[in-house]
């Protein structure tokens, strides 16, 4: 397989601050990378050194072999950067943004056109910028990031202060972009995102990878019991209890909770009691990787 | 289309489309413009108040033509009854001077507050009482004094106005242009998208500077247009036309003027800020709105570092006073050589991004 992107220990601090600290990575062609990381963990700046927008001050980073520092005028047309904000010129309509973009690349106004379709604001190509909702507005970026047909793409937390809706949305249009075959590399702080989309996820926190894999091995590395909810009366917690596998039994008069390390035993010894109301299962999720990775401190 | 095209383009649609900088880019100098006609139509300062208390010989016997002579420069009003209300208004301000007659003598009473013009009154009235002593005499008047305008009898303020105002309004939208697309674009993350798309910083700069040029022309256009109305009446001399190699010029050293500015602030209202501190204080030592003639000899050597001095002085010079190439190239060059300094003190401190 061919390599997109090798990393090889780079390091980047601002001052005393410490963004990146060591990080060594590589990301094969076709695949949809995470970064995954509370606030200030590092990710942007990770990004920006790969994007070529800063410059580490150790370490090495190639894109399709070659660096991207100093700024690399064959690299740029390969690549497809959305950035945390987006960039879009004032008081311009949705379809002269992207027809803009789409000439500084050389390509036709048609292939922007389609784009604006593909992103499904064809409705909304003579609207200012300004006016666009924030779904839209990133919708709208990511076409103008997708335009000249990018090889790798950097999305730099796409999702970030959407509504639910707009995020799910979001989710059907990052998941078709790599079908056909290109690299896309994403930050975000949202496990499920990271979960739905990415084959590889690395965990970042404090300017260094804790942990790189697919989110189910992650996830099963993570060994964690499963924890099984019925509505409240269906057991007596002393019957729970009783139950073969059940490790733990709390009722808070709404659900009765069991956890477990041994959910088939458990949920068998259910079905023979018939005591199956309201039963639900949740296992581990990547979010209790993260938590149990980067601790649960709050941080700004 | 190169880089250059394109973003010129945008630059130009995003101005157009913003009222407000249409509005203070065209029609706000143009106010100005309306304001100083209407301020300075007539030849610029009005006639003196004087008031005369009771009979004076001296003028009521002036004959016709010399009698309108002096209502030219002043209005006389005759009043009867005592001096002191008069003279209180004369202290308050509303009177230039009072004239009263005690005998042979003609007494002119005034208030020093406005010495020049209470001078004016002064030796008018000389004049006038010289004239009745000669007539007294019966002597023929000797010499004759006659006063003639060196410009052309055309000549009206609005000659003087249209070159700088427009000079201002030349270097307001440059230096505001180029400080504001720098901080927007840069705050805005564009630069930053920009550097990641296929364009050089050449092109960058080189769709501000070719907007910004295009603007000025225009605004040149629509003022000196303006102005030539018949309401306004600026008449243009023989070489008006070498006034678009020197706006071009002046654009070039306010964009740069701009673009400096731009490096050092981070939000839109610092370059603002730091855009009228420099724009209003050259503008009123460059003459922009009137003439520095009565400036101290030290303010005046101040105002020759502004780009905008050599701007209004020379545009001036060819559009009303008829000069030619010669005359003006020494500012011309200036005004280049002042671009290329600090647009090269502004690439140096150029940052594609805040941090």
């Amino acid at each position: 397989m061919t390599e997109t992107i090798v990393v090889d220990d780079i390091a980047k601090s601002y001052g005393q601050c410490k963004a990146v600290d060591g990080v060594s990575l590589s990301v094969t062609e076709g695949e949809f990378f995470g970064i995954l990381g509370p606030n200030g963990a590092g990710k942007t700046t990770t990004l920006e050194i790969l994007e070529g927008l800063r410059r580490p001050d150790q370490g090495n980073v190639e894109l399709f072999g070659h660096s991207p520092w100093p700024r690399n005028p064959r690299l740029l047309t390969r690549i497809g950067v959305q950035l945390q904000t987006s960039a879009f010129f004032e008081r311009l309509t949705a379809r002269e943004q992207i027809r803009a973009f789409a000439s500084l690349y050389g390509v036709k106004a048609a292939k922007a056109d389609a784009m604006l379709e593909t992103v499904g604001l064809t409705d909304k190509a003579n609207t200012r910028t300004e006016q666009l909702s924030g779904g839209q507005t990133q919708r709208l970026s990511i076409a103008c990031t997708l335009v000249h047909d990018p090889e790798l793409v950097f999305l730099d937390e796409p999702t970030a202060a959407l509504d639910p809706q707009a995020r799910r949305n979001l989710w059907d249009l990052l998941g078709g972009i790599n079908a056909s075959g290109r690299t896309v590399v994403l930050t975000t702080h949202y496990m499920d995102e990271a979960e739905t989309l990415c084959d590889r996820v690395a965990i970042m926190d404090a300017g260094k990878i804790l942990r790189i894999g697919a989110p189910a091995a992650l996830v099963r590395e993570l060994d964690r019991t499963v924890r099984v909810t019925l509505a409240h009366g269906t057991l007596s917690e002393a019957d729970a209890a009783e139950l073969p596998g059940a490790q733990g039994v709390t009722d808070d008069d709404v659900c009765l909770t069991i956890t477990t390390s041994e959910p088939t035993t458990l949920l068998t010894a259910l079905v023979e009691r018939r005591a199956l109301t309201d039963l639900g299962v949740k296992g581990a999720t990547l979010e209790d990787v993260f938590l149990e990775l980067t601790g649960r401190e709050y941080r700004a | 289309m190169s880089g250059f095209l394109i973003l010129s383009r945008i630059l130009a649609l995003g101005f157009i489309r913003d009222k407000t900088s249409v509005f203070f880019t065209i029609l706000f100098p143009l106010m100005f413009l309306v304001l100083f006609g209407a301020l300075f139509s007539s030849d610029g300062t009005s006639k003196a108040e004087v008031v005369q208390i009771g009979d004076v010989m001296a003028l009521d016997d002036l004959p016709a033509p010399a009698r309108a002579e002096l209502t030219e420069s002043l209005t006389l009003t005759k009043r009867d009854g005592a001096l002191q209300g008069p003279l209180a208004k004369l202290r308050e301000g509303d009177y230039d001077a009072v004239i009263s007659e005690k005998g042979n003598q003609l007494v002119v009473y005034y208030s020093q507050a406005d010495s020049v013009r209470s001078a004016a009154v002064r030796g008018v009235l000389e004049s006038v009482v010289d004239n009745a002593n000669l007539t007294a005499a019966g002597a023929a008047p000797l010499y004759e004094l006659t006063a003639r305008q060196v410009e052309d009898e055309s000549i009206q303020p609005i000659q003087y106005q249209t070159p700088g105002l427009l000079g201002w309004a030349i270097s307001m939208s440059a230096v505001f242009g180029a400080a504001l697309t720098l901080v927007e674009w840069r705050r805005r993350k564009i630069l930053r998208r920009l550097r990641l798309a296929p364009v050089s910083l050449s092109a960058v700069i080189g769709a501000r500077v070719g907007v910004s040029i295009a603007i000025s022309l225009v605004q040149g256009v629509i003022f000196v247009g303006v102005a030539m109305l018949p309401l306004f009446g600026l008449q243009l001399s023989g070489q008006w036309w070498l006034a678009v190699p020197l706006i071009v010029c002046g654009t070039l050293a306010f964009l740069a003027i701009g673009m400096l500015a731009g490096s050092f602030a981070k939000t839109a209202e610092g370059a603002s800020g730091i855009s009228n501190l420099i724009v209003l204080p050259m503008a009123f030592l460059s003459g922009a709105f009137f003439p520095m003639d009565a400036a101290p000899a030290w303010l005046r050597t101040v105002a020759e570092i502004f780009p905008l001095k050599h701007l209004v002085e020379s545009t001036r010079d060819v559009l009303v006073r008829g000069a030619d190439f010669a005359a003006v190239m020494p500012d011309m060059a200036l005004l280049l050589a002042f671009a290329i300094i600090a647009a090269g003190i502004a690439v140096s401190l150029f940052r594609w991004d805040d941090v």
